[in-house]
């Protein structure tokens, strides 16, 4: 094939010439090209190199078809883009473009030796050679094939480009701006609907623009459209999913045909929902299966046809032409108008209709009725076919420079298929259609199957005296899937078209089979001697094209990926160096550190101040829910282990939250303010899920309860003020309430004024020390915690982070949901028997505490560890063992959920999940860590003050 | 994304705003210390799994926050129709 730009016709803008690269080459093409058209015109016939046998290919179609000739374009770091069809690549001046799968050039490809090869390489190559020892295929197998198979380089930058998102709906939304597109939103544009015209080309028109006869009707059709206030038209937008409830998903391209690199967002993804979609997709031509039918040069008809009358190109200076389907005459007879050569039409059918023929003579061209291609010379290039008739005689050579296909039609139902719309075949049109809808749905024009392209008979492999053996007549281009390969799989058992697919690899391509399924699917037809609708279609799933990760995720990366939320004391935190980590979705103080302290020193130091004197700690991001009503205390009497009716206004309990299958799933202390107002506090990441669960039994088992739930987390700040001198920082500031023991023990509320704010103060300790946690509006939360530390100053008071929060707990045995516990862990594990109401007759959870396997012995219990070394900090998670010396794999008992330093203690200490962990005390049990297996002592998880001198102050 | 009509705000809104609660009509016994191991285990645990019209539960998360019950062909992805918690089984 010798391309050539035609001296005139096309939709190109002749006065507006450009240059581009494509593998470091120069070319040159005009304003409206794709970069196929431009490169065609160039007289380029190489285009990339197959993903198997990496065998020279051509261009095979002119749109989103196209299965060989998939390139890349770079613009710069992060700025390239791979395995993009060159037939739907606008040009734009200066483009730089390069082909992929080839080393060292597109015309000298190593890999080719995998062509020569071929033999060794027939369906199911990869799970028949590959399968075993599972080591050869991750370090062999895997990265050889990678680097000798496939498709473009992954980019390696990050994409510094910006993807916009949105929201649309409308009544109508038409999918394809052909003649059938075009005409069914003119008709919808005359009611007063809201209309959306969506089409994934640079122009609309689809089929007519490459027929001039419909020019003039085409431009009135847009102008009308244009001027109708309820149409809105998108070009260049892909509709690549079509979704449940009519509910549609496209993507807009903005700058990727634009020079340099543009402003404003690259893509955009456009989310409709649409009353009435209508689909006029259109249709794909076929490819003919034949022996050399990949050789660069041999493409179909209509693709010829689009680039002769649309873009001005002729594919060849003599072109054959192979049909099975009247359109490909009319095709052939359309570009000798626009001055093609046409060498020869070759049609397998004995009898064709008499106007084509006698059009063809007019013409002069040489035709072969009865006839089929069974070879074609030329490597990187068609110099010659060879044709034979259909019973093998009489075999003679045909010089040409490219080759035509004309195979008939295939609908594209993609959308369709995707909606669940239901096909019906067709056996005059060898094509399934769509039948019964599943939305509010319909198909317009080819894509419903009715068309003008004239008929035609269905052919599975064109008839050949070779040895089907031998024969490489390809269905699937870009998977190298031949109809060998498919009879193979037929012969080795497969029987459903799914497992075929899956098999050979059939239509599993970036282009979705969109020019292969038919073709295979006859040919497995005929190899299992049973109709096609026997066997069925494959499935098609979104996208109908590749589409990038940018436009998927839109806005929602870096920063945005999700929100960060911060509490009031937050900015406070940041301006004195704290080192923040994520709990929830919250951004939390770790530590503070001082000049040249590491994380340990920082944590040593608040762990040291909190002990002696006092610490002060940002606790507003525990979750909290305000439950009020008459029914408030039976209701929290049915949801927590513990009891709750007799809990007097004024006092706090520690609540423990079971699920009904009686595992822990939050804890938290809860205040009981008046006899129908409570105070609830639930850990920081499971706030919204408490309030679910509770939602859940008041709406649904028991709605004959007066109680109402009132999410309030972020209504509160919440400072708690901890250690032996809390009480004096606070005496001077609190105005309202007696702090002395007596008349505000631990465990109680008291409300009042702190600095003038209303405050909720919760007399409780996570710490082990006396402590309170002061509860004020959110929005006074930095005000009041700078006023603490300036009365504080005298004792040196000290903020302390999460890290500090958590070693202080685990010196107590406090435990932390989600962290000690996983889901699997009852009251009983957990060593918290004291706070489950023994008495009480239900409650959520309760009668999963008595099932077989949950008093079964041998369960995990939480236990306390102390490592023989006391220097030697544990790593949370690691795996315990009773026999450091069994052979791996050893016998697990348990592992490490939470490990520390502790600087009170002056060393380790951990807490661990163990099987049979409470009947251990005193045990040695092993820690294989990498380098050495550690002894420690299964102890009590009340490292620290176990009766509680510190707190009862 | 399919759109669910919430049967206390009377509008059908994207999936988006409700999240799924699971089988529909198991009641929680009014004593589960009455049930036997295998009663309480068949409530805690042994759900339907239809092929085709299922009873199940849905709140409306991200709108009025209420739990209503739903029919839905798990075969098409369909909702046949949605009503308050409270109402029989339709
Ligand atoms: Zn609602």
């Amino acid at each position: 094939m010798t391309g050539y730009r035609l001296p005139t016709g096309g939709r190109i803008n002749r006065a507006a010439p450009l240059t581009f690269s494509f593998d470091g080459t120069s070319f040159a093409g005009f304003e409206g090209d794709t970069l196929a058209s431009a490169l065609l015109a160039s007289g380029v016939k190489l285009f990339g190199r197959s993903f198997k046998y990496h065998r020279p290919r051509g261009l095979v179609g002119s749109g989103s078809e196209e299965p060989n000739a998939l390139i890349s374009v770079t613009r710069g770091p992060g700025r390239f883009t791979p395995n993009l069809r060159a037939t739907n690549v606008d040009l734009y001046q200066g483009m730089e473009a390069t082909s992929q799968n080839r080393w060292p050039s597109l015309k000298f490809d190593f890999g080719a030796i995998n062509d020569r090869l071929g033999m060794f390489f027939p369906a199911g190559f990869y799970n028949k050679t590959f399968m075993w020892p599972r080591s050869f295929w991750e370090k062999l197998y895997e990265p050889a094939i990678r680097r000798m198979a496939g498709l473009g380089q992954a980019p390696t930058d990050v994409d510094p480009d910006h993807y916009a998102a949105t929201y649309a709906h409308c009544d109508v939304l038409i999918i394809g701006a052909g003649p059938a597109g075009i005409d069914a939103a003119l008709e919808a544009a005359a009611t007063n609907k809201r209309i959306i015209l969506i089409d994934e080309q640079d122009e609309l028109g689809g089929g007519a623009l490459s027929d001039p006869t419909l020019w003039p009707w085409l431009e009135r059709s847009l102008k009308a459209l244009a001027a109708s206030p309820n149409v809105q038209v998108l070009a260049r937008t892909t509709a690549f999913g079509y979704f449940h409830d009519n509910f549609i998903g496209a993507v807009e391209r903005f700058t990727d045909h634009l020079p340099g690199i543009p402003h404003g967002p690259r893509e955009k993804l456009w989310r409709i929902r649409a009353a009435e979609v209508i689909l006029a997709q259109g249709a794909i031509e076929r490819p003919l299966v034949f022996e050399g039918n990949d050789t660069p040069g041999v493409m179909l008809a209509s693709a010829a046809k689009v680039f002769a009358l649309r873009y001005g190109v002729a594919v060849g200076q003599s072109v054959a032409l192979m049909a099975s389907h009247d359109s490909g005459w009319n095709d052939a007879f359309a570009m000798a108008g626009a001055g093609v050569g046409i060498a020869a039409i070759i049609d397998v059918r004995d009898v064709v209709n008499e106007a084509l023929l006698t059009k063809a003579n007019g013409l002069g061209i040489n035709v072969r009725l009865g006839h089929s291609v069974i070879g074609v010379r030329g490597r990187l290039g068609v110099k010659a076919i060879s044709v034979a008739r259909n019973d093998g005689t009489a075999v003679s050579d045909i010089t040409c420079d490219a080759l035509l296909m004309a195979g008939g039609w295939t609908p594209t139902v993609h959308l369709w298929s995707h909606s669940k719309g239901s096909l019906a075949w067709r056996d005059d049109l060898g094509a399934f259609v769509p039948d019964v809808p599943n939305e509010n749905v319909r198909c317009v024009g080819a894509c419903a199957g009715t068309w003008n392209f004239g008929a035609g008979v269905v052919v599975d492999v064109l008839p050949t005296p070779k040895d089907p053996a031998r024969l490489k007549a390809f269905v699937d281009f870009q998977n190298d899937v031949t109809a060998k390969d498919i009879k193979l799989a037929v012969r080795e058992g497969f029987r459903s078209i799914e497992h075929i697919k899956r098999y050979t690899t059939n239509g599993m391509a970036t282009d979705q089979g969109k020019t292969s399924n038919l073709n295979g699917l006859q040919i497995a037809s005929t190899a299992l001697n049973k109709p096609v609708t026997d066997i069925g279609l494959t499935t098609f799933r979104p996208p109908y094209t590749p589409q990038t990760f940018g436009a998927l995720a839109g806005h929602a990366k870096g920063a945005l990926f999700q929100p960060t939320r911060k509490t009031n004391i937050d900015s406070w935190a940041e301006e004195q160096g704290a080192v923040f980590e994520l709990v929830a979705q919250w951004r939390r103080a770790r530590y503070f550190p001082k000049a040249g302290e590491d994380m340990l020193a920082a944590v040593n130091r608040e762990c040291r101040m909190v002990r002696s004197s006092v610490g002060i700690f940002d606790a507003s991001t525990l979750g909290k829910i305000e439950v009020v009503g008459p029914d408030a205390a039976e209701f929290l009497n049915r949801m927590y282990t513990n009891p709750w009716k007799a809990l007097e206004p004024g006092r706090c309990r520690y609540g423990l939250l079971l699920k009904e299958d009686g595992f822990i799933t939050d804890d938290g202390v809860s205040a009981r303010l008046a006899p129908d107002r409570f105070h609830l506090t639930t850990t920081t990441g499971g706030a919204a899920r408490v309030l679910n669960l509770m939602e859940d039994y008041l709406q649904t088992e028991w709605p004959d309860l007066n109680v109402w739930l009132t999410s309030t987390s972020e209504h509160y700040a919440v400072i708690a003020l901890q250690g032996p001198n809390a009480r004096k920082v606070l005496e001077p500031l609190v105005e309202g309430i007696d702090l002395s023991a007596e008349a505000f023990p631990h465990m109680a509320i008291r409300e009042g004024t702190i600095c003038g704010i209303p405050t909720r103060l919760f007399r409780v300790s996570f710490t082990g020390e006396l402590g309170y946690e002061i509860n004020v509006p959110s929005a006074y939360g930095r005000t009041l915690w700078e006023r603490i530390m300036a009365e504080g100053a005298r004792y040196d008071i000290t903020p302390y982070g999460t890290e500090t929060m958590h070693v202080l707990r685990a010196e107590k045995g406090f435990i932390i949901v989600g962290q000690d516990t996983d889901g699997t862990v009852t009251p009983f594990d957990a060593g918290l028997d004291w706070a489950v109401g023994k008495k009480k007759a239900d409650f959520v959870g309760k009668r999963s505490l008595a099932r077989p396997d949950i008093v079964a012995p041998g369960r995990k219990q939480l236990v306390g560890l102390l490592t023989d070394d006391p220097n030697m900090v544990l790593e949370e998670g690691a795996q315990i063992v009773a026999d450091p010396n069994q052979p791996v794999p050893m016998k697990m008992i348990g592992h490490v959920t939470s490990s520390y330093w502790s600087e009170t203690l002056g060393r380790s200490i951990a807490m661990a999940l163990v099987e049979g962990g409470h009947s251990k005390m005193g045990q040695d049990i092993f820690v294989p860590m990498p380098g050495k297996t550690h002894v420690a002592k299964v102890s009590s998880m009340m490292f620290y003050d176990a009766e509680g001198a510190r707190l009862n102050v | 994304m399919i759109l669910i009509h919430c049967p206390y705000c009377d509008e059908k809104r994207a999936e988006l705003e409700f999240a799924y609660a699971g089988e529909a009509h198991i009641a929680r016994p009014l004593d589960p210390s009455a049930l036997s191991d295998e009663e309480w285990e068949t409530y805690l645990f042994i759900r339907n799994n239809p092929r085709g019209r299922h009873h199940e539960r849905w709140r409306h998360a991200h709108g009025c926050g209420r739990f209503f019950n739903a029919v839905r062909d798990t075969v098409t992805d369909k909702f046949e129709t949605t009503y308050k918690a409270g109402e029989p089984r339709k």
